[in-house]
């Protein structure tokens, strides 16, 4: 007799599904993609240049780098040590820091741009004395920082912590036991482990911040060449009938995150093989 | 640690804060070819929605005369969005130089907070108001259903486009137009003009934020028979999509629409800007700005400029917000839009 295959569906089943699982990929992820590309590339290559080097797009186009390079780099080093404490440390609190790093994928977006305006807006806890110290956070690049790092907080760490629990603590233990500091022991032992999963945390993150809209929004002010991000600036111009444009920079956006999203596929089809040679 | 060294390395810790602001928004706007220049180089005015053209080609030829005259190089820029939220972001601490906004309350709201003197209506010419609107009728090519007069737009089956007057300026204008002219009836009264309101915006589907929210709803999602505009936004639509699509309905009676503008005190003084903001709202009164304002559709109040582009501004009879009807922006805010006003109570969503 031959062993019965663990999945007994009959092959009918297995079709519809895959064709089902299929249909609906195409209609909510290939089809809407393709919609930016092909809107974008209506008239042509020279409307979608003319709208990328617009000085406005340009402004719109740094500022979402840059607040990307501050936030990333941030929540990655955050995230790590939160990843590390819940992972290998028992410690009152556990739990609720774990709920903790999680708090920014369950608050609406609205709301996290409103608590920075609340915490340092004109009339915000903080607000009178920043104005004595002529201090703006809202409404210019420290609010934009921070509402992006409150949402792409949990990214980095909510990728290590399975891993990391998974991996358990005996490495480190040994590692101590021979002598090695806390840095020694991260560098050495932690951090080679991770690395993979570590890189594609950072990449999701990067690629959320890049395309954060709502909370960003709030924090704004919507100053053309100022203070509009990518996401920003594709509203604005889709509201100003500017449409070949709006789909330009949204298919730029679109292709940052494409970029992203195939590193981290890269990487991780190389990731344990790489992790096992080493 | 003394009391004033503890002040003065505060001090020093803000200014290197503040440098370093500086500095990374200078980084982030070099390379578009914008220099940061001291005292007074940048120009924020905040303004609402439908102003975004205007704005952009009056804020290009301001910073060229500006230049010219004081030898200053300035950088204009501005903010646009739903006029209360705008005012909000104002009040929240938005930088802005001048408020250029759809209707005096919002500006109130801002003077409330002490940031504008309370007198600021009265600091320019015109109520403070440069330009005006009014607000019109934007229909499906022929008119199909045959929209002539607001009492039409309360007909069982007519789709009515308009933003919530919670948030938008242009929609308390609108709702106020409708307002008048129901008053103004044979037998009219507020009780009739509550049923008119009612019936009204039984027929709106959708309440938008922004004035341009909606018009892209009429306009490019192709929701509604009819989207109640700001005169100007009704004619950027015909511009922007052709004629062959859409016709312009005047009603024989609307509101006058007047759009103010201040100088945001507090932000100017702290700034160091007050010199090139108060140039900036004289030069909406003067020709140049006028005449840039007709080209945008607003009424200009300059009669030579209105004169000359009499054939862009049909005459209709124009109601102002001063009306009896109204008794001004503070009254009609607290009868209408505030919360549990008639529009809370008359705006039954779904039914």
């Amino acid at each position: 007799m031959t062993p019965r295959p663990a999945i007994a569906e009959p092959r009918w089943a297995r079709i519809v599904l895959c064709v089902l699982a299929l249909v609906l990929l195409g209609l909510f992820l290939v089809l809407p993609l393709a919609a930016v590309f092909t809107e974008a590339l209506r008239r042509g290559w020279g409307p979608v240049w003319q709208a990328l080097s617009d000085p406005d797009a340009i402004a719109a186009i740094e500022l979402t780098l840059l607040v990307a390079a501050i936030a990333v780099p941030v929540n990655t080093i955050g995230g790590v040590a939160g990843a590390w404490c819940i992972a290998k440390f028992d410690f009152p609190g556990r739990a609720l820091l774990l709920a903790l790093i999680e708090l920014p994928f369950s608050v609406s977006p609205v709301i996290s741009g409103l608590v920075w305006v609340l915490l340092f807006g004109a009339h915000g806890w903080f607000g009178p004395w920043l104005q004595a110290h002529d201090l703006q956070i809202v409404f210019a690049l420290p609010g934009l920082v921070l509402a992006t790092l409150f949402v792409t907080f949990p990214f980095v760490a909510r990728t290590l912590i399975p891993l990391m629990q998974e991996q358990g603590r005996s490495a480190e233990e040994a590692a101590a036991t021979l002598g090695a500091s806390g840095w020694q022991t991260f560098f050495r032992v932690t951090l080679p482990e991770i690395r993979w999963a570590l890189l594609s945390g950072v990449l999701l993150c990067n690629a959320r911040a890049m395309g954060e809209f709502g909370a960003v929004s709030v924090v704004s002010g919507h100053v053309r060449g100022e203070t509009n991000t990518m996401p920003l600036h594709i509203e604005i111009l889709y509201n100003e009938y500017q449409f070949v444009g709006a789909f330009a920079v949204a298919a730029l956006l679109a292709l940052l995150a494409l970029v992203t999203l195939a590193a981290k596929a890269l990487l991780e089809r190389g990731g344990p093989r790489g992790s096992l040679a080493a | 640690m003394t009391g004033s060294d503890e002040q003065a390395s505060i001090h020093a810790a803000a200014r290197a804060w503040r440098r370093r602001d500086l500095m990374l928004g200078a980084a982030a706007l070099l390379p578009s070819g914008v220099a940061f220049a001291q005292g007074g180089g940048q120009l924020l005015n905040v303004s609402y929605d439908p102003t975004r053209e205007f704005y952009r080609e009056f804020n290009t030829g301001f910073a060229e005369r500006w230049k010219a005259q004081s030898g200053q190089a300035i950088r204009a820029s501005s903010s646009h969005g739903g006029s209360g939220r705008q005012a909000r972001a104002v009040i929240d601490g938005l930088q802005a130089d001048v408020v250029t906004l759809a209707l005096a309350y919002d500006i109130d709201a801002i003077a409330e907070q002490g940031l504008i003197a309370a007198n600021w209506q009265s600091r320019l010419p015109q109520n403070s108001a440069p330009y005006t609107s009014t607000i019109v009728f934007l229909v499906r090519k022929g008119n199909p259903k045959n929209l002539r007069d607001w009492g039409d737009l309360a007909k069982p089956g007519v789709a009515v486009i308009t933003p919530n007057p919670k948030t938008s300026g242009g929609a308390r204008w609108n709702y106020l137009a409708g307002w008048a002219w129901a008053l103004r009836q044979p037998g009219g009264s507020p009780d009739t003009a509550q049923a008119y309101i009612a019936a009204l915006f039984k027929n709106v589907p959708v309440l938008d934020t922004g004035a341009r929210g909606s018009t892209t709803s009429f306009v490019q999602r192709g929701q509604g028979d009819v989207l109640l505009a700001w005169e100007n936004e009704a004619h950027l639509a015909f511009a922007e999509f052709g004629n062959d699509k859409f016709d312009i309905v005047y009603p024989p009676l609307s509101i006058l629409a007047e759009p103010p503008v201040a100088v945001v005190d507090r932000n100017v003084d702290r700034r160091g800007t007050r010199a090139a903001a108060e140039a900036y709202l004289q030069a909406l009164y003067a020709p140049e700005g006028q005449a840039l304002a007709a080209k945008h559709f607003y009424r200009p109040r300059d009669a030579g400029v209105l004169a000359a582009h009499k054939a862009r501004f049909p005459q209709l009879e124009l109601v102002t917000i001063d009306d009896p009807a109204f008794g001004g922006w503070k009254t009609a805010q607290a009868t209408h839009f505030n919360d549990g006003g008639l529009f809370d109570r008359l705006y039954q969503p779904g039914r």
